[in-house]
C-alpha cells in the first residue's frame, strides 16, 4: 500500500477560488483512482497562494486482475463463425467455457485483463484533470494552450516515494518544488508527505490553510491584547488573508486619530475592503486607531518598514474618506435628488429619481395601513436613496444606508428617519436582522415591494438558480419583516396598484390584477421555503393559498401554525381522513350525476340517530369556526371542527350514503359537502398530503 | 548609488531611466510615448496592436496618461488628471515573467528583506478594447505598486500567443521609494538645492490649468461633434485601407480610435453622458478598436503573410 503525493504549483492563485479548488482536485483524484478499480485510503487537500496539494493514503500499486466474459457463437455454429468470434475476442478455444440456455450450449469467450500498475493510471488520469480542471476562470500563457488559473510552473506525482513520469504542456512531472518566494527559494526534492510538509515549513510554507487561520487569530489576539485591544472579529476577511499569504506575519500598524471623527464602519470599510487589514477596539466597543495587517514575509528590520509602509496606504485612503465625507455633508441629501436622475436602476424602469418618487407613495400607503407616522415614512422615502450620488458611496458602494443615515443625523434630520435611511435595505440575507423601527420598516416593505412589482410587471423573474436581481431575498425579507413585527399588511391590492403604475408594464392590455396574483403565488412559494426550514408542511400553505386570494402573510403564517399543531393531535389525523373521504365520495357521487349536491340538507329526511347528530356538529362546528376565524383564533377554530370527529367517524360507520332512495341519497350528500364547507372556512383540506 | 550612477530611489527620472535601462538589458525596444491623448499606456498601439497576431514583441516606454475624471486642481496629494505609466509588454509572455518582475523593482531599489510584495487576485478588462485578461495588482507594503496582465483577448481577437503586460504607476513607486506623502513633493531631476526640481515645479500648474478645463471649460457640445468625426473617420480608414489581402491603413484607422476614447473620457468626466448612452458610447468605441485590431490583424506587424493565410 502507497501515498500518493500531488502538488500542482503554480502562479498566485486568486484567494477566494483557494479552498474550492483544492477540494476539486481531491475529488477528482479519488474518483479517478475510484472508478479505475483502486480502492483507496484517506485522502487530504492542501492549498496555498501558489500550491493545490492532494495526498491520497493507502493505494495499491495495481488494480485488481478482471476477467470479461464474452457470449458467443453456438457450440454447433459452422467454424468459420467459431474462428471470427476467437479472432475477434483475442482468444483461443481453450480460454471458452461454455454456457447454455433454452436454444443450446454456446461459446463464451474468457478475456483477462491482468491489473494495470497504478502508476500508468496516474499518468493518464493526472494530466487529464489538468486539462479538464473546473476553475471559475482560467488563462493560457505563452504560447501554450492549456488552460489553468495563473500560469502553472512544476508538478509533483510520487507514489511511494517514487516521481510517476508524464508531460503535460512542456511541463514534467517531478518531485521537487520549492518553498516560499522569498525566504524559501531553495528547491526540494520530496520523498513522502510527512517529508514534503517539514520541508516546506523549513522554507517558510505553512501548508495547511487552517493552520495559518488559526495562526492568524492567535497572533492577532495577542497583539491586540498586548495594546489593550480587542480584534473586531471578521471570518471572511481571516480566510481571505489567510490565501494571500504562505507564512503569515501579523502585524500592528495605526493612523491618526482625528480620522476616528469619521463613522467607524466607514473606517472599518475602508481598511477592511482596500486593505485587507483587521480592525481594533478598545474596552469599551470603541474603535481604536491601531490595525493589524498580515504580512508574507518575516522582515529583517522586524517588519518596521512594512509598518510603514502600510501606514502610509492606510492614511492616504483614510483622508481620502475623510475628504468625503467632510464634502458630503456639505450637500443636504435633499439637494442631491435631482442628481438621481443620473442613477439607472434597471433601464425599462426608470431612474433612481423616478423610483424615489413611486417609493414616496407606496411607503405612505403602507404607513397608512400599519400605523407609521405618515410624514416621517414619506420623507424617509424621500431621502433613502440620495447617498447614493454621495462621494462616499461612489467610493465604497457596500456603505450606502447607511452613510444616509449618517448624513441625515448630521445635518439634523428626525432619529427614525435616519434610522428608515440606514435599516431600509434590510434584511440582506437569511441571518440578517430585520428593521427595528417602524418606519424603517415600512421603507423597506416599500422599497422590496417597488422591485418585485416592477420585475413581474416586466415579466423579467427568476428562473432556476438565475435570480440576479435578487427577487426572492427581497420576497423573503418582506415575509420576515411582517411576521417578526406582526405586521397586518393585505398584499394584493398593493400589488396590483404598484404593477399598474410600473414603467416596466408596457402591454397597454395586460392584467395587472393577474401579474399581482402571479407575483403572490411567488410569495406563497417562498412562504413555503421559509416555513420549511422550520419544520413545517409545504402542503400546508398549499391547503391554506387554496381558499383563494389570502393576501395576508401574517394570517397565513397563523393559520397555518394553528392548522399544523391540529393535524398532529389524533383528532385532527382521524378529522382530516373523514373529510378526505367525504370529498372523495362526493366527487365520484357528483361525476356521476352530473350535478352538484350542494345547499342545506333537509331535516326530515335526516333519519338516522349518527346523521341527525351530524348534521348537529356540523352546523354547531361552522358557526364557531366562522367566528373564530372572524376575530382571528384560529386555534378555537380548529377546536371547533376537532368537535366533529367523533360525529363524522360515527356517520361513515353506521350511515348508508348510497341508499336506495334517491331523496335519502341526496340528502346524505349534502350532508357530507356540508362538512366540506366547515373546513373550507380554515383551509382546503383536499389539498393536505396523508 | 548604484553602478549606473542613476539614482532610482532619489529622483523620478531616474526611476524611468533604471526601468528602460532594465528593460532594454532584457531586450526590449525602448519607445518613446505615444503623441496622442491617452488613458492607460495599453492603448498605445506598441501594446493594443501588438498583442494581436502571431509575431513576437518585447517593447518598453513611459505613457503619460489622462484620467480627466481624477484631477483635483492640485490639491489632492494622491490624484492627478495626468500621471505616467510605465509599461512593459512581452509577448509571448516568458514563463518567468514574474521573477523578471521582481528582478524590476529590486533595479530600482525595493529590497526584498524589508518589504512585503504581493499578486493579488485583479482582473482586468477594457470594455473600449474589447479587451479582458488574468493578473493581479502588484502590492508593496500594502501599496499597488503594478498591474501584472496575462492578455486573453484583444479587440475582440483571441491572444495567441499570450502577451504578458506590465504596468508600473510611476508616480506612486516614486513616492513610495522616495518616502514622500504628496506627489509634488517628488524629486524630479535627483539635484538638491536650488537646482533641485520637484515634481510639482514640472507639474502643478498643469494640474491646475487641465482641471479647470476639464470640469468647467471644455465645450461639450464640440467635443460630441469632435467624437462623431472621430468615429467617422476611423470607419472611412478602414473601409479604404480594405484590399483583399492585406490591409493598409491599420495604424492611421487607430489613431482615430484612440481619439475617440479619449473624447469619450472628457465627456464622462464632464458627467454630460447618462448613464443608459455611457453604454452605447462604450459599444461605439469598442466597435472601433474591434475593427482597427482586425485590420492590423491582415498587417505584416500582426502577422499577415501575403498568400498564406487565405
Amino acid at each position: 500500500m502507497s501515498e500518493l503525493l500531488i502538488e500542482l504549483f503554480s502562479e498566485e492563485i486568486p484567494a477566494r477560488m483557494q479552498s474550492r479548488a483544492s477540494e476539486d482536485l481531491r475529488n477528482l483524484v479519488c474518483n479517478g483512482l475510484e472508478k479505475a478499480g483502486l480502492a483507496i485510503g484517506t485522502a487530504k487537500a492542501f492549498v496555498t497562494p501558489r500550491r493545490l496539494t492532494v495526498v491520497v493514503e493507502d493505494i495499491p500499486a495495481t488494480t485488481p486482475d478482471i476477467v470479461d466474459e464474452r457470449k458467443g457463437p453456438r457450440t454447433d455454429a459452422p467454424e468459420r463463425a467459431i474462428e471470427g468470434f476467437l479472432k475477434s475476442a483475442g482468444v483461443t478455444l481453450d480460454d471458452c467455457i461454455t454456457g447454455e440456455d433454452k436454444k443450446g450450449q454456446f461459446y463464451i469467450a474468457r478475456i483477462e485483463k491482468p491489473g494495470k500498475p497504478t502508476t500508468e493510471i496516474l499518468a493518464e488520469l493526472i494530466p487529464e484533470i489538468i486539462q479538464k480542471f473546473p476553475w471559475p476562470k482560467s488563462m493560457r500563457w505563452g504560447t501554450g494552450s492549456l488552460r489553468w488559473v495563473r500560469p502553472l510552473h512544476s508538478i509533483i506525482c510520487i507514489l511511494d516515494g517514487q516521481p510517476v513520469e508524464f508531460e503535460i504542456a512542456g511541463i514534467k512531472s517531478g518531485n521537487q518544488t520549492i518553498g516560499h518566494r522569498f525566504m524559501g527559494p531553495d528547491t526540494i526534492t520530496v520523498s513522502s508527505f510527512g517529508q514534503y510538509k517539514t520541508a516546506l515549513a523549513d522554507q517558510f510554507v505553512m501548508l495547511d490553510a487552517g493552520e495559518r487561520i488559526s495562526f492568524i487569530q492567535s497572533e492577532a489576539e495577542k497583539l491586540a491584547k498586548s495594546s489593550s485591544l480587542q480584534l473586531i472579529d471578521d471570518q471572511g476577511l481571516l480566510k481571505e488573508v489567510s490565501g494571500l499569504v504562505e507564512w503569515p506575519v501579523v502585524l500592528m500598524g495605526e493612523f491618526d486619530a482625528s480620522f476616528l471623527e469619521v463613522p467607524p464602519e466607514v473606517v472599518v470599510t475602508t481598511i477592511k475592503a482596500h486593505q485587507k487589514c483587521f480592525c481594533l477596539k478598545d474596552a469599551d466597543g470603541k474603535l481604536a486607531n491601531k490595525y493589524l495587517l498580515v504580512s508574507n514575509m518575516i522582515a529583517r528590520d522586524g517588519g518596521k518598514k512594512i509598518i510603514e509602509g502600510n501606514n502610509r496606504v492606510i492614511a492616504a485612503r483614510l483622508s481620502d474618506a475623510k475628504f468625503f465625507w467632510d464634502q458630503d455633508k456639505k450637500t443636504p441629501l435633499e439637494n442631491r435628488l435631482p442628481e438621481l436622475k443620473k442613477i439607472t436602476f434597471h433601464a425599462r424602469l426608470g431612474s433612481q429619481r423616478k423610483r424615489v418618487k413611486r417609493l414616496e407613495k407606496l411607503s405612505t400607503d403602507i404607513a397608512r395601513i400599519i400605523g407609521a407616522n405618515e410624514e416621517k415614512t414619506r420623507l424617509a422615502a424621500r431621502l433613502c436613496k440620495a447617498d447614493l450620488v454621495t462621494g462616499m458611496v461612489s467610493e465604497l458602494p457596500e456603505l450606502q444606508g447607511l452613510m444616509g443615515k449618517y448624513y441625515a443625523l448630521a445635518e439634523g434630520l428626525d432619529n427614525d428617519v435616519a434610522i428608515a435611511l440606514g435599516d431600509h435595505y434590510k434584511p440582506q440575507g437569511p441571518s440578517d436582522a430585520v428593521p427595528q423601527n417602524l418606519i424603517a420598516q415600512t421603507v423597506s416593505l416599500a422599497d422590496k415591494i417597488d422591485t418585485l412589482a416592477g420585475f413581474w410587471a416586466m415579466d423579467e423573474k427568476p428562473t432556476g438558480s438565475k435570480d440576479p436581481y435578487a427577487l426572492r431575498r427581497a420576497a423573503l425579507g418582506i415575509i420576515r419583516i411582517i411576521e417578526e413585527n406582526s405586521l397586518r399588511l393585505p398584499l394584493l391590492k398593493i400589488l396590483d396598484d404598484q404593477i399598474a403604475a410600473s414603467p416596466g408594464l408596457t402591454d397597454d392590455e395586460a392584467d395587472s390584477k393577474a401579474i399581482a396574483r402571479d407575483l403572490l403565488s411567488f410569495f406563497a412559494d417562498r412562504l413555503k421555503v421559509h416555513l420549511r426550514d422550520r419544520g413545517m408542511r409545504h402542503d400546508l400553505i398549499d391547503a391554506v393559498f387554496g381558499l383563494g386570494d389570502q393576501d395576508d402573510l401574517l394570517m397565513i403564517i397563523k393559520r397555518v401554525q394553528a392548522l399544523g399543531e391540529f393535524l398532529d393531535t389524533d383528532d385532527g389525523k382521524n378529522l382530516l381522513a373523514g373529510v378526505k373521504r367525504a370529498v372523495n365520495i362526493l366527487r365520484i357521487e357528483e361525476k356521476k350525476d352530473g350535478q352538484k349536491h350542494d345547499g342545506n340538507p333537509l331535516p326530515n329526511l335526516l333519519v338516522l340517530g349518527e346523521e341527525k347528530e351530524l348534521h348537529r356538529a356540523v352546523t354547531a362546528a361552522m358557526a364557531q369556526t366562522i367566528n373564530a376565524v372572524k376575530t382571528e383564533d384560529f386555534a378555537s377554530a380548529m377546536t371547533a371542527l376537532a368537535r366533529l370527529r367523533k360525529p363524522v367517524d360515527e356517520f361513515f360507520d353506521k350511515v348508508t350514503v348510497n341508499a336506495d332512495d334517491p331523496n335519502f341519497r341526496d340528502n346524505r350528500l349534502k350532508l357530507l359537502n356540508r362538512i366540506r364547507e366547515a373546513t373550507l372556512s380554515v383551509a382546503d383540506f383536499s389539498r393536505i398530503e396523508g | 548609488m548604484s553602478t549606473t550612477g542613476l539614482q532610482p530611489t532619489r529622483s523620478f527620472q531616474d526611476l524611468i531611466l533604471t526601468l528602460h535601462q532594465y528593460w532594454a538589458a532584457y531586450g526590449c525596444v525602448i519607445l518613446q510615448p505615444y503623441d496622442m491623448e491617452v488613458g492607460a499606456g495599453t492603448f498605445h498601439p506598441a501594446t493594443t496592436l501588438r498583442s494581436v497576431g502571431s509575431k513576437p514583441w518585447k517593447a518598453a516606454y513611459v505613457q503619460p496618461s489622462r484620467r480627466p475624471g481624477d484631477g483635483r486642481y492640485g490639491e489632492n496629494p494622491n490624484r492627478v488628471q495626468q500621471h505616467h505609466q510605465y509599461q512593459v509588454i512581452l509577448k509571448p509572455s516568458p514563463i518567468d515573467l514574474q521573477d523578471l518582475y521582481l528582478g524590476s523593482l529590486k533595479a530600482i531599489g525595493i529590497d526584498f528583506d524589508h518589504h512585503d510584495i504581493r499578486f493579488v487576485e485583479d482582473d482586468w478588462e477594457s470594455p473600449t478594447l474589447g479587451a479582458w485578461g488574468l493578473g493581479w495588482e502588484v502590492w508593496c507594503d500594502g501599496m499597488e505598486v503594478s498591474q501584472f496582465t496575462y492578455f486573453q483577448q484583444v479587440g475582440g481577437l483571441e491572444c495567441q500567443p499570450v502577451s504578458g503586460e506590465l504596468t508600473y504607476g510611476l508616480e506612486r513607486l516614486a513616492m513610495y521609494v522616495q518616502g514622500v506623502d504628496s506627489i509634488y513633493d517628488l524629486n524630479f531631476n535627483g539635484a538638491e538645492g536650488d537646482q533641485k526640481m520637484t515634481y510639482g515645479d514640472v507639474f502643478l500648474q498643469s494640474e491646475q490649468e487641465h482641471s479647470r478645463y476639464n470640469f468647467e471649460q471644455a465645450n461639450t457640445k464640440m467635443l460630441f461633434a469632435h467624437f462623431t468625426d472621430a468615429e467617422t473617420e476611423c470607419k472611412s480608414i478602414l473601409d479604404a485601407g480594405k484590399t483583399d489581402g492585406r490591409h493598409l491603413m491599420a495604424l492611421p484607422a487607430y489613431d482615430q480610435c484612440i481619439k475617440a476614447s479619449h473624447i469619450f473620457n472628457l465627456l464622462d468626466a464632464r458627467g454630460v453622458i447618462s448613464v443608459t448612452e455611457r453604454q452605447s458610447y462604450i459599444l461605439r468605441v469598442r466597435e472601433l478598436a474591434k475593427g482597427c485590431c482586425e485590420a492590423w490583424a491582415k498587417t505584416a506587424g500582426g502577422g499577415y503573410q501575403e498568400g498564406k493565410n487565405d
